[in-house]
């Protein structure tokens, strides 16, 4: 299992050709007490870069990107009941979308660790 | 995701610029000053102490203005501001204050502000973002009978919640006799400030102006309270619009009269038509004929039925399939206290009765919002 990371400040967990995905504790920090938390459609077809789900703190709306292509095999159901979650748990329970990655190549433009904690810093 | 970057320009600060700094204060350009958008505990912490116990905000950047009659009359003073606004300001007695607007030819609002009788003069507090632009107005206007004195040397400290009251009578016991809209000079701690009872959140609270010099260590006198929390701009945002007050440039602005905006609660009878000085401000025909007549629009508060918030901006329509926009959301959030996404907007007439259904468009979709009485929350005022 691979944490990759963007600098939009979204995390993506790979195992095997599924990417689970989400925002980081960073930008978590930087949008503040998050309210609202819209996600794609079970089945979508999202083209990297294309917005993907939306993210309400009481300030503003922020848009989360799809980091790389493919189908949106699922979605966390439980952060629409608890936006919050986004905050308390930002890198685990508050995973956003998992997605069937569709061109693993596209992997190679993200971030690990290291290299986003420099981003970051 | 994309989060907002600041840019960096040549920004005003106030008096209390370096607490805020101190504080954790998070800041952000807004209205041409360098302003605390929230602290460490966030937006929604800082909302919901300010509605149960007490919030601090910084109001500094506010505009404090002295207007004083030639004549050396208070009465001067108020008779030559009414040809500015649609307001009775004759009738604010010493010692009290009342909510205002400077009209435009064509009946719009050029700003909002409150006016108080300090007995030999009056005493303004206008928006930020105006407050050159009202300067001007009234030289232009009143130079020939009355002395214009802005009063940059001076912080705007507002002090708002449940326990604002015991924490101020702490310093100054006898601001527990003032009601809501009292105001005048006072000796607080030591200072001589300018306090009236009024505020931005709904809730009972005090304004108060001190001296620059002073007050940083007012205000950390106050914060010295456990009860006082240090608020940004964010939670100030949030509070107002649950208590349904506009803010001006988004709710209200050159294009809305104050009948349009919903305001004619604040327009006394002396100024309507029958009145004994009616009219005789900018704009006086068109809203002393929409006061008889109404207006085609209104604003109203709005509740989206669903969790998400709908926002500043949002288009309106009657209905999910209507290609035809009747109205615009002008300001929109999540409102902490009713745990739910408050907005509030114009819309024509016919629709702005309370439990009207009206769609917003979001992303591509109608969501569907409740026209709702204002305020969202019932204010706490000590009248």
């Amino acid at each position: 299992m691979t944490t990759l990371y963007t600098t939009d400040h979204e995390w993506l967990r790979i195992e095997g050709d599924v990417a689970t995905i989400g925002v980081t504790d960073y930008a978590q920090s930087q949008l503040g007490d998050v309210v609202f938390v819209e996600l794609p459609k079970v089945g979508r077809s999202l083209k990297k870069a294309e917005a993907a789900a939306v993210v309400e703190s009481v300030k503003a709306a922020s848009d989360v990107y799809a980091p790389i292509s493919g189908e949106v095999l699922e979605v966390n159901d439980a952060l629409a009941a608890e936006p919050a979650l986004v905050n308390s748990d930002a890198g685990g329970k508050a995973w956003f979308f998992k997605l069937k990655i569709s061109d693993k190549s596209e992997l190679g433009g993200l971030m690990d660790e290291a290299a986003y904690a420099k981003h970051t810093a | 995701m994309m989060l907002a970057r600041e840019t960096e320009t040549a920004l005003k600060t106030t008096p209390l610029h370096a607490l805020h700094a101190a504080s954790g204060g998070k800041m952000v350009p807004f209205a041409g000053y360098d302003m605390p958008v929230q602290f460490a505990p966030g937006v929604l912490r800082e909302h919901l102490h300010t509605r149960n116990s007490a919030g601090l905000f910084d109001v500094s950047h506010m505009g404090q203005i002295e207007l004083r009659a030639k004549s050396g009359k208070v009465e001067d003073a108020a008779l030559a501001l009414e040809r500015l606004v649609p307001q009775d300001i004759l009738s604010v007695a010493p010692g009290r204050q009342r909510y205002a607007q400077f009209t435009n030819e064509a009946g719009g609002i050029l700003d909002d502000l409150m006016v108080a009788n300090f007995g030999s003069h009056l005493f303004l507090v206008v928006n930020a973002a105006c407050k050159a632009e009202d300067e001007a107005h009234l030289r232009a206007h009143l130079q020939d009978s009355c002395v214009i004195e802005p009063l940059p040397d001076r912080a705007l400290i507002a002090l708002q919640g449940p326990t604002a009251e015991s924490v101020l009578a702490r310093l100054c016991p006898e601001i527990s006799a003032m009601r809501f809209m009292d105001t005048g000079p006072r000796r607080i701690d030591g200072i001589d400030c300018f306090v009236s009872r009024s505020g931005y959140t709904g809730e009972d609270g005090f304004e108060i102006s001190v001296p620059a010099e002073q007050a940083e260590a007012f205000a950390r006198t106050l914060l010295a309270n456990g009860d006082v929390m240090p608020i940004g701009l964010g939670a100030r945002d949030s509070l107002r619009l649950e208590a349904g007050l506009c803010l001006y440039g988004h709710d209200i602005d050159t294009s809305t009269t104050p009948v349009e905006g919903a305001l004619e609660w604040s327009i006394q009878k002396s100024r309507r038509h029958g009145g004994a000085r009616a009219g005789g401000f900018p704009g006086a025909d068109t809203i002393l004929a929409q006061l008889e007549k109404g207006a085609p629009r209104r604003r109203v508060g709005l509740r989206p039925e669903g969790r998400a918030p709908v926002r500043e901006g949002a288009p309106l329509f009657a209905n999910e399939t209507s290609s035809e926009q009747i109205g615009k959301v002008t300001s929109g959030g999540f409102g902490p206290s009713l745990n739910a996404p408050v907005a509030m907007g114009y819309l024509p007439v016919s629709l702005a009765a309370a439990g009207s259904l009206v769609f917003a468009e979001l992303r591509g979709a109608r969501l569907p919002l409740r026209v709702a009485a204002m305020p969202f929350v019932p204010n706490t005022y000590k009248r």
